[in-house]
C-alpha cells in the first residue's frame, strides 16, 4: 500500500541481533469503522506514559465503514514526531490490504496477523506472529455483536508484550479512554489482558524493536490540533461562531461547543456566546462579518471548499476592514478530491482570496500549542488590522493526536482594537471611519448601537471615502487602496515573527510553515549526520513576510522553500515579496501525495539539488 | 399683520423628543417614481411614529436597486451594503453580536429569490428578530431590466420577452418555514404600509414583508404584472389595518365580530378588521390556501397573512447573556487559568 516504502534496515538476521529501542514505527491496518480508534490511542498512550515521544497519524479514506484505514505510530527517543517514512511494525487487521501492506515492507520488519491470513507464507524475511483473534475475543466477550470492537483490544495485549510495554500503563490509558464507561473498559481491558497472556504463552520475541521507559514526556499533554484551537478560541474569547460541516475541520467546532457549554455558561446559565450551524460557508462568513462588524470575535472555521465559497465576502471583508478569524484546516483539491488527506493547498489562494486586489494576513500554526496560541494573535489582529485573519492549519495538525508541553495562558490581553464609544465622541465631536489618523492604516470604527448621533458609518464595498460615503471619485478610490495596502504592510511588524530554528551563518538556508517543521527538525539532523550539509532554517509564522524573513534569504546562498503543494505556493508569495536579485537564491521543495511530509522526503530532495 | 416679533413654532416631535428630519437619510438617486422611494418614506414614518432612537437601528441590504436605499432614509443608523443575496447571514451575525439593535433588512426580490433564496429560506426558519422588506419590482433594475424569480409566468419585458416560468412566492415560502409576521403590500398603499411597518416594529421574530414596488423604468409598462397600474387593479386587501402602539394611552374601541384583535410582543394592539369572511392570520395552512387561491384568481393579496406571536425566536433559543455579546468584558469571555489547568490535566 502507498504509505510504506521499502525502509533502509540492514537484513533480518542484522536486525535480531541488534535490538531496536524506541525508535520505530508502527502501522495498524484495519477496515474504516472497525473501532480500532480507540485500541490505536491506548497503544499511543501507553508509549507516551512510558515517557518516550511518540506521535501518531490516522490516514483514513472518506466512507464511513468498510475501506481501509491505516494507523501509525512513532516512538523516537531523540523526539522526531514527523511521519517515518518507513514501517517497522505492521498490525494487520484488514484482509484486503494485508497482503500489499506486508509485501511493501522492508526485511526485518515484523508482522502481527490474523491466523487465517496466513500471511507468514508470502515471504521469509519478516518475522510473523499469528494470533487466533477470533477464538480469544469469543472467549472474553460473549456478546457476538460487540466481538469487532473488542477484537482490537487483543492486539494492544500482543503488541504490549511483544514491544515491552507496561501493562499497568496499558490499563490506566484504557481507563482514560473509556472514562466513566467502566463495563466498557472492563470489557476491553480483558481483552487486552487475553492478548498479552495469548502473546506470554504462544509466542517468542523474535524482532529487534522494543520500547524502555524514558522520562521525556513528563508533564506533557495529548491534543489534536482542532482541539487545541477551540480551546485556543475560548481563551480568546470568542463570542460569535458560525460554521458548516466539512471534514477536516467539523472537529474544531464541535469541540468548541463542548468547552464552551462546560466553561463559557454564567451562573444564570445564559451563554455568553453565540454558535451556529449555518446552511453553507457563504453564509458561516457572512455572519462572521455581520458579528465582526457589530463588535463581536467572530469566527467560522472551514477547509478549501469552503475557502473557495467564502471568497467574495473575503473581500468585502477587506474593503469594510471588518475583524473576523477563519481557520482553514486544509486538505487537498475540490469535490471528492481527497478530503481526509493533508496539503497546505490554499496558500497561495487565500492569500489573495476574492476579487479585486486584496491581501489577507495568515497565520501558520506548527504545532498544537501554536493552535492554541495563535487562536489568541488571530482575534487581536483582527481587531488591531481591522480585517479577516486566516489561521492556515491541516489536517495533519487538525486532526492527529500530538504530543506537546501545556499551553500557556495567554500574556496577551484581548485588544479590541480602535473602537470609539459614546463618551469618545461625546469629546470628539464625530468621526471619519476610513481616515488615517495614526499613520498605521487603520481607521478608528463605531459599534452599531452605539448612542450618539454622530456613531453611525455606512458600511460599504470598495467605492467610498474616508467618511465612508459612497464615492466613485478616481481620488477616493486610490486612496482607499493605497491606505489599505500601507495597512497590510504595516502588518509585517505586528503579525508573530518567523521562528529562527538556526541561524549559523551556512551557506543552505532553509524555510518551512506548518506541519512540515517536525519532518524539517529531522531533515536538520539527516543533512547533517548522513550528509554532511549543514543548513540553517527559518520557520514561517505569518503572512504579510516579516523583514526577519528577507533578512535571512539575504544572508543565504541557496534558500530551500518547503510546500506541502505540488505548485509552491508559499515559494511563489516568496518571490513576488523580496527583491528581484534575490529571487535566483530560491529553490522548491515540493510534497503533495495527501500523507504528511515525512523528514527523509525532504532531505532526499535536498541533496539531490544541491548536487545539481 | 402684528408687528411683535413671533415665536418660531417648535417643530413637531415624537415620544423620544426627534423630529423627523432626524430620520432622514442622503438624497435618493433612484428613478423618480420609483416604488421603493415611497417605501423609504413609509419607513421614516414608521420609526418616527414609533419613536424608536435611529442609533439603536441597524440598515441592511443586498445588492441592487433596492440594497441602495437605505443610503435615503435614517442617516443616524448604521448600515451594511453587504453583497448580492446575502443580507440574510450579515444581519443574523450583527444580531448575534448585539441581540438589542433593531435590525431592518431591505432586499429586493432578485437579492431575495434569485442570487439569495439560499440564505432567504434558512433566515425564515430560524425566526431572527428582523424586519425584513422585499422591494418586489419583478426585475433588475440595475443591470438594466431582466426578469428575476417573483416576476409572474406571463408577465413581458419592455423588449417583449414573455417570462415563461412560474414565480417564487415569497410570502408563501416565509410562512410555510417558519416566520412568524408575514405581510404583502404595495408601495403605493400608503396607509397599509405604514400600519403594518408599525406593527412590524412591535414584533419580536421575523417579519417578512414583501411590497410590491412598481420599477418605472422597467416594469411598469402594459403587459407587465408588476405595474402601477396592474396592481391598481388586481390589489386585493385581505383586511383593514390599524394599530394601537403599546404607549398610546387612548384606546380606540372595536367591534369583536368585525375586527380581530392581536396583542403584539411589545404590548401593542394591531386591529384587522375583516374584508373578508372568516380569515384567521394565526392559521398558517389557511393563509397558505389563501395565497394560492388568489394566485389562481389572478389577484394581488395583501395585507398580513400570517402571524404568529407565541413561536420563540432565535435569540431566545441561543438563551444568551442579556449584555450584548460585542461588549462583553474580557472577565466574563476569557476564563480564568485555573479552567486551563484543569483543561491540561484532562489531557495528560
Amino acid at each position: 500500500m502507498a504509505t510504506t516504502e521499502i525502509a533502509v534496515h540492514g537484513s533480518a538476521r542484522d536486525a535480531e541481533r541488534k535490538p531496536i529501542v524506541n525508535d520505530f514505527s508502527i502501522q495498524v491496518a484495519t477496515a474504516n469503522g472497525s473501532g480500532s480508534q480507540s485500541a490505536n490511542s491506548i497503544l499511543l498512550r501507553t508509549i507516551f506514559q512510558m515517557g518516550v515521544p511518540v506521535s501518531g497519524k490516522n490516514l483514513f479514506p472518506s466512507n464511513i465503514a468498510g475501506l481501509p484505514t491505516w494507523y501509525t505510530i512513532r516512538a523516537s527517543k531523540q523526539g522526531y514526531i514527523a511521519r517515518k517514512k518507513e514501517i517497522d511494525f505492521v498490525v494487520a487487521m484488514n484482509a484486503e490490504t494485508a497482503k500489499e501492506d506486508v509485501l511493501a515492507l522492508a526485511p526485518g520488519a515484523a508482522v502481527l496477523y490474523d491466523e487465517p491470513l496466513k500471511l507468514n507464507e508470502l515471504r521469509d524475511d519478516l518475522t510473523f506472529y499469528a494470533v487466533p483473534y477470533d477464538k480469544l475475543t469469543a472467549a472474553v466477550c460473549p456478546e457476538a455483536k460487540l466481538r469487532k470492537l473488542v477484537k482490537n483490544m487483543i492486539y494492544v495485549g500482543v503488541m504490549a508484550q511483544l514491544l515491552g510495554l507496561e501493562m499497568v500503563e496499558v490499563e490506566k490509558a484504557l481507563r482514560k479512554q473509556f472514562a466513566k464507561k467502566v463495563k466498557a473498559a472492563d470489557l476491553n481491558w480483558n481483552a487486552a489482558k487475553a492478548g498479552y497472556d495469548y502473546a506470554v504463552a504462544s509466542l517468542t520475541k523474535a524482532d529487534p524493536f522494543t520500547i524502555e521507559r524514558m522520562d521525556k514526556t513528563a508533564g506533557m499533554i495529548i491534543i489534536d490540533g482542532n482541539s487545541a484551537a477551540a480551546m485556543g478560541c475560548m481563551f480568546a474569547g470568542v463570542t460569535v461562531v458560525t460554521w458548516y460541516p466539512i471534514t477536516p475541520s467539523s472537529s474544531l467546532v464541535e469541540t468548541l461547543i463542548d468547552y464552551m457549554k462546560a466553561y463559557r455558561v454564567g451562573p444564570d446559565g445564559k451563554a455568553t456566546f453565540a454558535i451556529v450551524q449555518a446552511e453553507d460557508e457563504l453564509a458561516a462568513i457572512g455572519m462572521v462579518l455581520g458579528a465582526g462588524w457589530a463588535g463581536a470575535r467572530a469566527m467560522t472555521a472551514t477547509a478549501g471548499p469552503g475557502i473557495s465559497l467564502m471568497a467574495e465576502f473575503a473581500g468585502l471583508g477587506y474593503y469594510v476592514e471588518i475583524p473576523g478569524v477563519i481557520w482553514d484546516v486544509q486538505r487537498v483539491g475540490p469535490s471528492t478530491g481527497l478530503p481526509t488527506r493533508t496539503s497546505q493547498g490554499d496558500i497561495e489562494f487565500v492569500a489573495k482570496l476574492s476579487h479585486g486586489d486584496t491581501f489577507h494576513p495568515m497565520l501558520l500554526p506548527c504545532s498544537v500549542a501554536e493552535c492554541f496560541s495563535m487562536a489568541n494573535e488571530a482575534f487581536n489582529l483582527a481587531e488591531q488590522l481591522q480585517t479577516p485573519v486566516f489561521v492556515m492549519s491541516d489536517l495533519d495538525l487538525g486532526m492527529n493526536n500530538w504530543m506537546s508541553e501545556p499551553f500557556e495562558y495567554p500574556k496577551d490581553p484581548i485588544n479590541r482594537g480602535k473602537v470609539l464609544t459614546k463618551e469618545d465622541l461625546d469629546r470628539l465631536g464625530g468621526f471619519s471611519r476610513y481616515k488615517d489618523v495614526d499613520g498605521d492604516g487603520v481607521g478608528y470604527r463605531t459599534l452599531p448601537g452605539t448612542d450618539h448621533p454622530s456613531a453611525a458609518w455606512f458600511a460599504r464595498g470598495s467605492g467610498h471615502n474616508e467618511k465612508s460615503q459612497y464615492s466613485e471619485r478616481p481620488d477616493d478610490y486610490q486612496n482607499n487602496l493605497d491606505r489599505l495596502l500601507h495597512k497590510f504592510d504595516n502588518a509585517r511588524n505586528v503579525v508573530p515573527k518567523p521562528d529562527l530554528v538556526r541561524n549559523d551563518g551556512n551557506d543552505v538556508g532553509i524555510i518551512a510553515y506548518g506541519t512540515s517543521h517536525h519532518a524539517l527538525v529531522e531533515t536538520l539532523d539527516q543533512l547533517q549526520n548522513e550528509h554532511g550539509v549543514k543548513a540553517d532554517y527559518l520557520r514561517l509564522r505569518a503572512y504579510p513576510f516579516a523583514r526577519e524573513i528577507h533578512e535571512f534569504i539575504a544572508a543565504h546562498k541557496r534558500v530551500y522553500i518547503v510546500d506541502q503543494n505540488r505548485d509552491g505556493q508559499m515559494f511563489q508569495l516568496l518571490k513576488l515579496d523580496i527583491p528581484v536579485e534575490e529571487i535566483i537564491k530560491l529553490r522548491s521543495v515540493r510534497h503533495y501525495n495527501g500523507l504528511p511530509l515525512d523528514a527523509r522526503t525532504v532531505t532526499d530532495e535536498i541533496v539531490f539539488q544541491e548536487s545539481k | 399683520m402684528s408687528s411683535t416679533a413671533t415665536a418660531t413654532p417648535q417643530p413637531k416631535t415624537n415620544r423620544i423628543g426627534l423630529t423627523v428630519l432626524d430620520y432622514r437619510g442622503g438624497k435618493t438617486t433612484l428613478c423618480a417614481g420609483c416604488g421603493h422611494n415611497a417605501i423609504s418614506e413609509r419607513i421614516i414614518d414608521a420609526f418616527y411614529d414609533m419613536g424608536i432612537g435611529p442609533e439603536r437601528v441597524v440598515k441592511m441590504s443586498g445588492i441592487g436597486c433596492s440594497s441602495k436605499s437605505p443610503a435615503y432614509f435614517m442617516s443616524r443608523s448604521h448600515s451594511f451594503n453587504s453583497v448580492h443575496g446575502r443580507m440574510p447571514s450579515v444581519t443574523t451575525g450583527a444580531v448575534l453580536a448585539n441581540s438589542r439593535v433593531i435590525a431592518l433588512g431591505v432586499s429586493g426580490d432578485g437579492d431575495t429569490a434569485s442570487i439569495g433564496i439560499g440564505q432567504f429560506v434558512h433566515l425564515m426558519r430560524r425566526n431572527l428578530p428582523l424586519i425584513y422588506i422585499i422591494e418586489d419590482n419583478g426585475v433588475y433594475g440595475l443591470t438594466k431590466g431582466q426578469f428575476s424569480a417573483t416576476a409572474d409566468l406571463g408577465s413581458k419585458l419592455k423588449t417583449g420577452v414573455i417570462n415563461d416560468l412560474p414565480p417564487i412566492d415569497t410570502c408563501a415560502l416565509a410562512i410555510s418555514l417558519g416566520a412568524t409576521f408575514v405581510g404583502r403590500s404595495f408601495s403605493g398603499d400608503k396607509r397599509q404600509l405604514h400600519t403594518m411597518l408599525k406593527a412590524a416594529l412591535a414584533h419580536r421574530g421575523t417579519v417578512l414583508i414583501d411590497v410590491v414596488s412598481p420599477c418605472v423604468t422597467f416594469n411598469d409598462h402594459e403587459g407587465s404584472t408588476k405595474s402601477y397600474k396592474f396592481m391598481k387593479d388586481h390589489e386585493e386587501p385581505l383586511h383593514d389595518l390599524n394599530f394601537v402602539p403599546a404607549f398610546d394611552e387612548i384606546d380606540v374601541e372595536y367591534d369583536e365580530g368585525t375586527t380581530v384583535n392581536v396583542t403584539m410582543h411589545d404590548g401593542s394592539s394591531l386591529r384587522l378588521r375583516k374584508l373578508e369572511e372568516d380569515y384567521d392570520p394565526t392559521d398558517k395552512i389557511a393563509a397558505v390556501k389563501r395565497l394560492m387561491e388568489s394566485d389562481a384568481a389572478d389577484e394581488v393579496l395583501t395585507g398580513i397573512l400570517y402571524l404568529n406571536t407565541q413561536a420563540p425566536n432565535f435569540i431566545e433559543m441561543l438563551n444568551m447573556t442579556d449584555e450584548p455579546l460585542a461588549t462583553l468584558p474580557e472577565s466574563v469571555t476569557r476564563p480564568s487559568r485555573k479552567v486551563l489547568e484543569e483543561c491540561m490535566e484532562e489531557l495528560r
